[in-house]
């Protein structure tokens, strides 16, 4: 896979009037499937319209597949593929009809027929875009964005609102993109999606990027981990205490319900269990929690509602 | 299901008059399936042909009721497709993100336009046969030069579509849906295509004439009625429309 970045922004600003909406951002995506996730109004939707060229930093570099979106628009519209949050067909427009249009305007496009299928619009026979339930336009929107075969695809929440079985068919599609060596740049508000998708993630909040990187290692870095285990009670908390690293903290919480609050790795395991082992304690239902990515993203971003 | 290598990248715009081909079908039959439009672009015009020609209502001065509402019709057809019918349908085209998606896609910015203006075109010419057969029918007998007439048309075409685009590129698209609609109306009865402009108070005469409506009705009728020679006046007004709608438009439209 290629190393250099599909998308590269640096110190990007953006204002409406005297609101701004992104505020230095830095974002590097590589190739593969980046999530962006953020609250409501975090800058994400203008981050990505940046990219696709709809929008003209007010300061900042944007560079998408090596190339300037708004000075060099015309090469790269070509090589992109582009799902908006909502809308973008004739409202008279069959979906079949939309979708055969957007392939005519490429030079090698996927087959539409093969399309249609595989992501089930076929169902949506004479019925014009207007009528569409809102997950059929979702779909027609996302098999809009790639019929062109472009190198990169941008989403912007592709399965807001749609049911378990359509979300299941754009994920699964996305997978598909992503080994056929498709990148791609997605904005969710659901986590699982990113944990599930995304090679790597980036976490906005207030118009800036305020974390990075693959979910594992979101999930790993700076959050605490927790492991629990049964045994009998009143076992020695202090002797455990010294058997583990320093910044662990280990309590009984219930009588013979143990707990360590620290950083959880294989080594950590080990050294629980083999304390237990020493003190002839079986360690019942012992349990490692790791911390979600969206205990991750509500930490970074706060837990209050915003507006 | 869809075997692996399906979605490898192969990237490229088609070719450009493809593109335009394309989107210029694509443009006329959403402009041909949609029934509002078909009311003001085909309905309306033939009816009000048909009705004034042989219903004595107006008084359309000497000669055949026909011979004077032909070309007033054939004017009011120009301005419903690429006036009211363009404004209304690009408006909305804005609303629901149609131009902004399209301006993500291979098809450059001028080549949505040319397509645009290639799909009123195909629309008026449609529109031409079917007043043209219907006129003659009702015993029309038109005079004057066709290459005056295309001149005519295709001037009228370019004010009318300036202001319409500009109207669709600037207002929210229920007031275009409104302000289109209600312009169509008030260029209908004072604008020289049914009611003859001098039936009107000479002060409103003077302003009367200056709008494009006028001149182009008033421009085919010289033509068509008349047998007159290249009605420079009309001409003029039409292009000193043309020139500021579209400069107009060009500048200040707005693709979200």
């Amino acid at each position: 896979m290629r190393s250099e970045p599909v998308v590269q922004v640096q110190a990007l600003v953006k204002r409406y009037g005297d609101k701004t909406a992104v505020n230095g951002l830095d974002l590097r995506a590589r190739a593969g499937v980046t999530a962006v996730l953020g609250p409501n109004g975090a800058g994400k939707t203008t981050t990505v319209e940046t990219c696709e060229g709809y929008r003209r930093p007010d300061s900042g570099t944007v560079r998408v597949l090596g190339l300037d979106p708004v000075r060099q628009s015309r090469e790269l519209r070509p090589r992109i593929g582009v799902m908006l949050q909502s809308g973008g067909v004739y409202s008279g427009a069959r979906a079949d009809e939309m979708l055969r249009h957007v392939a005519r305007l490429h030079a090698h496009p996927l087959d539409v027929d093969a399309l249609i299928e595989r992501l089930g619009l076929g169902s949506c026979g004479r019925t014009t875009y207007r009528r569409l339930s809102g997950g059929q336009q979702q779909r027609l929107a996302l098999a809009m964005a790639v019929v062109g075969r472009p190198e990169l695809v941008f989403l912007d929440e592709p399965t807001a609102g749609l049911d378990p079985q359509a979300r299941r068919a754009t994920w699964d599609l996305v997978r598909d993109l992503r080994a056929d060596g498709v990148s791609v740049i997605l904005t969710t508000h659901y986590m699982d999606e990113a944990e599930q998708l995304a090679d790597d993630v980036a976490i906005i909040d207030a118009g800036r990027v305020i974390a990075q990187g693959s979910p594992e290692e979101l999930c790993r870095g700076g959050a605490e981990n927790t492991l629990r285990f049964t045994g009998r009670p009143g076992l020695d908390i202090g002797s455990l205490l010294k058997a583990l690293p320093a910044d662990c903290a280990a309590a009984e919480l219930t009588p013979g319900s143990y707990r360590v609050v620290g950083k959880v790795d294989p080594q950590l395991l080990a050294t629980v269990t083999s304390w237990c082992a020493q003190h002839g304690v079986m360690p019942d239902r012992i349990s490692v929690e790791r911390h979600t990515l969206e205990d991750v993203f509500l930490e970074l971003t706060g837990k209050e509602l915003r507006s | 299901m869809t075997s692996a290598g399906t979605y490898v990248p192969k990237p490229g715009a088609a070719p450009l008059p493809r593109m335009i081909a394309a989107q210029a079908a694509l443009e006329t039959k959403m402009l041909l399936r949609n029934g509002e439009q078909l009311l003001l672009t085909v309905i309306i015009p033939t009816l009000l042909l048909a009705l004034f020609s042989t219903v004595d209502i107006v008084d359309t001065g000497e000669g055949k009721a026909v011979d004077f509402l032909a070309p007033g019709i054939l004017a009011l057809a120009v301005m419903s497709t690429a006036f009211t019918g363009q404004a209304i349908a690009t408006g909305f085209e804005r609303r629901y993100g149609v131009l902004k998606r399209l301006a993500s896609s291979p098809l450059p910015r001028w080549g949505l336009m040319t397509a645009k203006t290639a799909s009123v075109l195909v629309v008026e010419v449609l529109q031409v046969i079917l007043v043209t057969v219907i006129a003659l029918a009702l015993g029309w007998s038109p005079q004057g030069n066709p290459f005056t007439v295309l001149l005519l048309l295709v001037l009228g075409t370019a004010a009318f579509s300036g202001l319409g685009l500009l109207m669709a590129g600037t207002l929210k698209a229920e007031a275009t849906l409104a302000a289109a609609n209600l312009v169509f109306l008030l260029l209908l009865v004072g604008g020289g295509v049914i009611v003859p402009l001098d039936k009107f108070p000479d002060a409103a005469q003077s302003v009367l004439g200056l709008l494009p409506i006028s001149a182009l009705s008033d421009g085919l009728r010289d033509v068509l009625q008349h047998g007159g020679g290249m009605p420079w006046g009309d001409l003029g007004i039409l292009a000193g429309w043309s020139v500021v709608g579209l400069a107009a438009a060009g500048r200040f439209f707005r693709w979200e």
